[in-house]
C-alpha cells in the first residue's frame, strides 16, 4: 500500500483510529473544492477585498543602501488584515469548512498571530471558535488574548507539557477527535497529517505567485534568494513554493536557534533534530534518545516548535532549499535594525529572516536580488523585545 | 521464548484488561502491580511506555507519563524489568505495550521487538498508527510474531471491515469520541461496531476507553469480549504513589468481578 501525503519519506497520517474518517472527508472535500471555480472566485475575493492582498513587494532601498550588497525587498505580507499571512490559510481553511457544513472551528496558536486570524474569519464567516494557545504562551502574548476573546472566540490555556505551541497542537488534537461532526480544525501550519500540509501550503502559495509576478514586473527577472522563517513553515513554504522549479532561485529558511542551536535552549529542527513521528507527520523533530519531544525554546512564540513541516523536511533532504539557524540575540537586532532603518516593525518570527539577510546581503554583489519574507508586523512583540532589553512596560 | 498467547486471554470467557504506565511511581512499584494484577485475576495486562505528548491520553494518563518519565523511566530501563520477571516466571498472562509511534521508531524497530519478545511481550497497541500506517512496524512484528493491535472508533464506520480484516491478537473497540479518561456517557453504537467486525472476522474485540467502574466493565464485556480499564486504575497510582498496590488490588479484584458477570 502506498501512503498518502508523502514528500520523499516524510509527511503521511500517523493519527489515532478516532480522526481517520475526518482527514479523509477534509481530503475528499479538498479535491472536490481546490478546483471549483465558485469556491476560488469566492476565496479570491476575500483575499482581495478582506485581507488587503496582494500584499506590497517593497524595495526596503535603506536597508539596501545601509548593507552594501544585494538589492533588499520585503514582501509585506505584516500589511494583511490581522497582520501576517496567517490569515491567507484561515480564509481558505473556513471556506472550506463552510462548504463541507462545519458550525464550529478550532485552532492552536502559538505567538497568537493564527489564533487572531482563525477568530477574525470565524466572525466573519459566523462559525463558532475555540482557540488552544499554551498558557506560557498566554502570558507572552497577553494582547492577542484579548484580541481573540474580543473577536468572539473562547480561549483556552494549554496548562500540560511545556505550556507553547507543541501542547497547544496536542489539546487541539484531543478536542478534534471527542468533537469532529460539526468541527473542523484549522490547522496553521504545513504540518500535521496529509492533507494538512498540502491544502496549508496551496493557501499560502499565494505569496510566492505574487513575489513572482511583481519581481517580474518590477526588476524583469527572478530573484536570487527569497528567505523565511520556519517554525512549522507555513510562511516558509508560501513563500517557496512557486520557485521550487526555478533552480537559479536560493530558497532559505532560518530557524529560531534561541540562546544557540548547540544550546539546549533551542527550536532549531533542521540544525538539531532527528527523524521521527510526531502530531501526525513523519518529519525532524527535536527529541531525546528516547523519542521523547524534547521542551524547545525561542524568544519568538511563533517559532518555538519541536518539529518542522514534512514538506520542508523533504526540500532540505534533497537540498532545494536551505535552512540556518538564527539566534534571539540576531532576531532581536534585526527586530530594531528593520524598525529603525525603514520605519517597518517586523514580527519577532520575521525578523529571524530579516537576521539572516543582514548576513547574506553585504556578501552578495549589487546586481543580486534577495526577496524576505515578512511575515507578520511586530506591535505583539513590542513589549517582549522591551523585557529582553530590561525595560518593564505597563500596557 | 514463550507459549504465552494473546488468545488466552479470551478463551475462558471476558477478558478483564487492566492498563497502567510502565515507571509510574517508579519501576519497583509497576513490577509488584503487574504480579498484584496477574493475581487479581486480569486475562491480559497492558503497560504504557510513557511518551512526552501522549496525543490519545487524557490527563490522568498524561501525568502518568509525566510521573514516570520524571522518575528517570526509560524504554530501556522498562525493558529491563519486564525481562527479569519474565526470566523469573512470574508472569503467566499476556502482555502488551501502549505507546506512541514516536517512542518505537526513535528506540530501533527491529531492536525494539526483539526486546519484546525476550521480555515476554506479545504485542503492540500504537494509537498514531492508523490502518494506513501500520507498515511502518508491520514487517518487523511480524517477523518477530509481535502483533500489532488494531483500534476501531465510533468514527470508523466503513473502515471497521478493512480494519477487522486484518486485526491480530485483539480489537480495541474505542467506546466513544475524545482522548482516555472517566466518562459517564460511551457511544450509542458498540453493538453495531461488534456485529460489523462479526461479518469478517472472529477475532476477540474488547471495549477501552473511560471504563470506570465494575458496572460499566459488565456493561461493556456484555457487549464485547471483554473490558480496558485504564485511567481509574492509573488514577489509583497516582493517589496512592508508592503504597498504591492493595487499593489497585482490591479495585481490579472488583472490575473482574464484573466483567465475569458479563453474559455472553
Amino acid at each position: 500500500m502506498v501512503t498518502k501525503g508523502r514528500f520523499g519519506k516524510f509527511g503521511g497520517q500517523y493519527v489515532p483510529e478516532t480522526l481517520m474518517n475526518a482527514i479523509t472527508e477534509l481530503e475528499e472535500a479538498y479535491n472536490r473544492y481546490k478546483d471549483d471555480p465558485e469556491f476560488n472566485k469566492e476565496l479570491t475575493d476575500l483575499f482581495n477585498n478582506y485581507a488587503g492582498r496582494p500584499s506590497l513587494l517593497y524595495e526596503a532601498k535603506k536597508m539596501t543602501e545601509d548593507l552594501g550588497g544585494a538589492k533588499i525587498y520585503l514582501k509585506r505580507e505584516d500589511l494583511n488584515h490581522t497582520g501576517a499571512h496567517k490569515i491567507n490559510n484561515v480564509l481558505g481553511q473556513c471556506l472550506l469548512a463552510k462548504r463541507m457544513g462545519k458550525t464550529r472551528v478550532i485552532a492552536e496558536t502559538g505567538a497568537g498571530q493564527h489564533g487572531v486570524a482563525t477568530a477574525t474569519v470565524a466572525a466573519l464567516m459566523g462559525l463558532e471558535c475555540e482557540i488552544f494557545m499554551g498558557k506560557l504562551d498566554t502570558e507572552r502574548q497577553a494582547l492577542n488574548v484579548y484580541r481573540m476573546r474580543l473577536l468572539g472566540a473562547k480561549v483556552n490555556a494549554v496548562e500540560s507539557g511545556t505550556g507553547t505551541l507543541k501542547d497547544a497542537v496536542n489539546a487541539a488534537m484531543k478536542e478534534w477527535s471527542s468533537r469532529v461532526a460539526d468541527t473542523h480544525y484549522v490547522l496553521g501550519s504545513v504540518m500535521g497529517p496529509y492533507p494538512f500540509p498540502t491544502i496549508v501550503r496551496d493557501f499560502q502559495a499565494v505569496i510566492s505567485r505574487e513575489i513572482k509576478s511583481q519581481m517580474l514586473e518590477k526588476e524583469g527577472r527572478l530573484p536570487d534568494a527569497v528567505l523565511a522563517c520556519v517554525g512549522g513553515g507555513s510562511n516558509a513554504i508560501g513563500a517557496f513554493y512557486d520557485f521550487i522549479g526555478d533552480e537559479e532561485v536560493e530558497l532559505i529558511g532560518c530557524e529560531a536557534a534561541g540562546e544557540g542551536a548547540d544550546t539546549p535552549r533551542t527550536a532549531a529542527t533542521i540544525a538539531t533534530g532527528k527523524l521521527g513521528i510526531f502530531h501526525g507527520m513523519k518529519s525532524l523533530f527535536c527529541q531525546n534518545e528516547d523519542g521523547q519531544i524534547a521542551p524547545v525554546y525561542s524568544i519568538s512564540a511563533g517559532l518555538d516548535y519541536p518539529g518542522i513541516g514534512p514538506e520542508h523536511a523533504y526540500l532540505n533532504d534533497i537540498g532545494r532549499a536551505k535552512y540556518v539557524a538564527v539566534t534571539d540575540e540576531e532576531a532581536v537586532e534585526a527586530f530594531e535594525y528593520l524598525s529603525k532603518t525603514e520605519g517597518i516593525i517586523p514580527a519577532i518570527e520575521s525578523s529571524h529572516a530579516v537576521a539572516y539577510a543582514m548576513k547574506l546581503a553585504p556578501k552578495m554583489s549589487k546586481d543580486k536580488i534577495i526577496v524576505i519574507n515578512l511575515s507578520g508586523r511586530g506591535d505583539k512583540d513590542v513589549a517582549a523585545i522591551a523585557r529582553y532589553r530590561g525595560e518593564n512596560l505597563q500596557d | 521464548m514463550t507459549d504465552i498467547k494473546i488468545a488466552d486471554a479470551f478463551k475462558n470467557g471476558k477478558a478483564f484488561i487492566p492498563f497502567i504506565t510502565g515507571g509510574d511511581p517508579d519501576l519497583d512499584t509497576t513490577k509488584d502491580l503487574i504480579i498484584a494484577l496477574q493475581d487479581a485475576g486480569s486475562d491480559l495486562i497492558e503497560i504504557g511506555i510513557p511518551f512526552s505528548d501522549p496525543i490519545a491520553e487524557g490527563p490522568v494518563i498524561q501525568e502518568a507519563d509525566e510521573r514516570a518519565l520524571a522518575s528517570g523511566t526509560t524504554t530501556d530501563k522498562l525493558f529491563d524489568m519486564l525481562k527479569e520477571l519474565h526470566d523469573e516466571g512470574k508472569v503467566s498472562v499476556p502482555m502488551v505495550f501502549l505507546t506512541y509511534a514516536n517512542a518505537i521508531f526513535a528506540y530501533g524497530k527491529e531492536k525494539f521487538m526483539k526486546r519484546c519478545v525476550e521480555s515476554g511481550m506479545q504485542g503492540i497497541i500504537v494509537p498514531d498508527i492508523p490502518f494506513e500506517e501500520k507498515e511502518e512496524f508491520e514487517d518487523v512484528a511480524n517477523e518477530n510474531g509481535i502483533s500489532i493491535i488494531s483500534m476501531i472508533a465510533p468514527t470508523s464506520e466503513d473502515r471497521i471491515k478493512m480494519i477487522a480484516k486484518e486485526a491480530k491478537g485483539f480489537l480495541y473497540v474505542v467506546s466513544s469520541m475524545g482522548v482516555t479518561g472517566v466518562r459517564e456517557e460511551f457511544a450509542t453504537n458498540i453493538e453495531d461496531m461488534i456485529a460489523t467486525v462479526r461479518e469478517v472476522s472472529d477475532i476477540p474485540a474488547a471495549v477501552g476507553f473511560g471504563i470506570s467502574n465494575p458496572d460499566q466493565a459488565r456493561s461493556m464485556a456484555t457487549k464485547s469480549d471483554g473490558a480496558i480499564v485504564g485511567s481509574a486504575i492509573v488514577k489509583i497510582v497516582g493517589q496512592y504513589g508508592k503504597d498504591c498496590v492493595p487499593y489497585v488490588t482490591e479495585f481490579a479484584k472488583k472490575l473482574k468481578d464484573g466483567v465475569q458477570k458479563a453474559t455472553a
